[in-house]
């Protein structure tokens, strides 16, 4: 068998059923949140002898990082280097760079960030999944001197105001992603981390990821749907 | 635009991580210029890279590397709105053959099929096919991956039927012989990672010469 991920999909295939049935999704649902653990999102940390925590996070990145979209707030962004930044340079170890290179890339993430903060979209992506997209984009630009063409970027409207329903809807559901990822054996993990940090090709990833994505592909398609009424 | 054929899961994670060849990944970025559900599953998976970066290895920065971070943020620019395509060609391509797919320099590959090889990195080629209508690409199989995306008209083959926006991936598991429809030319985009394989000796003789 090619595909050793395959198994666990259908475990979490369930888990999913029964875990995030989303209310949301229902056109009439009321607008209204489940509780919401803490202010900021809740990650897995990594997992020491086979058991698994779930940590609530200090602060609320995405705050941060619109108060250095609105304010060019330096107290904001240090915050947020000192969080990011060593995740940003251990990431760019893992996949092959120098300590010297990483660091000097993981600064320029981090610079970069600055300069693109008005084009963070809180409804699509939590700020580490931003801050890990700008980083991969470096990665390729650093250590493989290749590009990555993106798609067209969708710019903020004239109301250009990240609704708060749908950024700590999104916020839930990459919560409850991190805690299925962290709920992967330690195989099935090993393989996700190789596919983004190590170099394991198309062809060589899993048809099956085991991993619940449904309801949070969901929720972006929404936001999505929203941002283009207000565009068109 | 009602797209049916879309990007697959490994494709896609492999896209979100940054491990696929330039060619494929500009493939798969005008489809996902044209299709938001493909979009939102993308998010999906970057949401993976996040979870990782969140919970991965941390590496002390250097000392003084925040001082000087900070002093380079007040001479660094707001970065600039991006590019958006004309009405022909999706943004992703522009930066490749510019803003108006009439003025792209085809050469032949005999039968009135035409294509135009792009500029990326060499692990992967990309390139425009144009097919007329009702002309055929003479029928193959493959070495690797091709991803064929289709900018205009329609074409069809064992498989089934590709109109705008649609994306097919094909692997040596597949022979085919994709056919422009009759109603007007077809022009896709297409990659792959490893050279075709026609079934008839012409074109596997013309091969070398078209780098296809």
């Amino acid at each position: 068998m090619r595909d050793p991920i395959h198994g666990v999909g259908r475990k979490l295939g369930m888990l999913q059923q029964i875990n995030h049935q989303s209310a949301f999704e229902k056109a009439d649902a009321p607008r209204r949140l489940t509780p919401y653990a803490g202010r900021g999102t809740a990650f897995m940390s990594r997992r020491k002898g086979g058991s698994v925590t779930v940590e609530d996070g200090q602060d609320d990145w995405n705050v941060l990082i619109l108060r250095v979209r609105d304010h060019r707030d330096k107290g904001a962004f240090a915050a947020l280097f000192r969080h990011f930044a060593p995740r940003i340079k251990g990431y760019l170890m893992k996949s092959g760079a120098s300590a010297s290179l990483a660091e000097e890339c993981a600064q320029d993430v981090m610079a970069t960030l600055w300069q693109k903060a008005h084009l963070y979209d809180p409804t699509r992506a939590s700020a580490a999944t931003w801050v890990f997209t700008i980083a991969r984009n470096r990665r390729i630009d650093a250590l493989r001197k290749s590009r990555r063409p993106e798609p067209e970027d969708l710019p903020w409207g004239p109301e250009a105001e990240p609704d708060q329903y749908d950024t700590l809807a999104l916020a839930e559901e990459t919560a409850k992603l991190a805690e299925a990822m962290a709920l992967l054996p330690d195989k099935q993990r090993a393989l996700v981390e190789r596919a983004y940090f190590g170099d394991l090709s198309h062809s060589e990833i899993a048809a099956e990821t085991g991993l619940p994505l449904g309801t949070i592909k969901s929720r972006i398609r929404l936001a999505l749907d929203r941002l283009r009424h207000k565009l068109s | 635009m009602t797209i049916r054929h879309h990007i697959s899961d490994p494709l896609l994670m492999a896209y979100s991580a940054g491990h696929l060849p330039e060619a494929f990944s500009l493939v798969l970025a005008v489809h996902l210029t044209l299709c938001d559900d493909c979009r939102a599953r993308l998010g999906a998976f970057d949401a993976i890279g996040g979870v990782l970066l969140e919970a991965g290895n941390r590496e002390a920065m250097g000392p003084g590397s925040l001082q000087a971070t900070l002093a380079r943020l007040d001479r660094a620019a707001p970065a600039a709105p991006s590019r958006r395509g004309k009405d022909s060609v999706p943004a992703p391509l522009v930066d490749y053959i510019g803003p108006d797919l009439a003025a792209v320099k085809w050469r032949s590959l005999g039968m009135g099929v035409r294509q135009a090889i792009l500029p990326t990195d060499t692990a992967a080629s990309a390139r425009l096919l144009y097919i007329p209508a009702g002309r055929a690409v003479p029928d193959h199989g493959h070495r690797g991956t091709e991803l064929t995306l289709v900018l205009q008209g329609a074409f069809h083959d064992e498989i089934d039927h590709f109109g705008p926006g649609d994306l097919e991936i094909a692997n040596e598991d597949l022979n085919h012989q994709p056919i422009a429809d009759l109603g007007a030319d077809c022009i896709c985009l297409a990659a792959t990672d490893a050279p075709l394989r026609f079934n008839s000796l012409l074109p596997r003789l013309a091969q070398p010469f078209f780098r296809i």
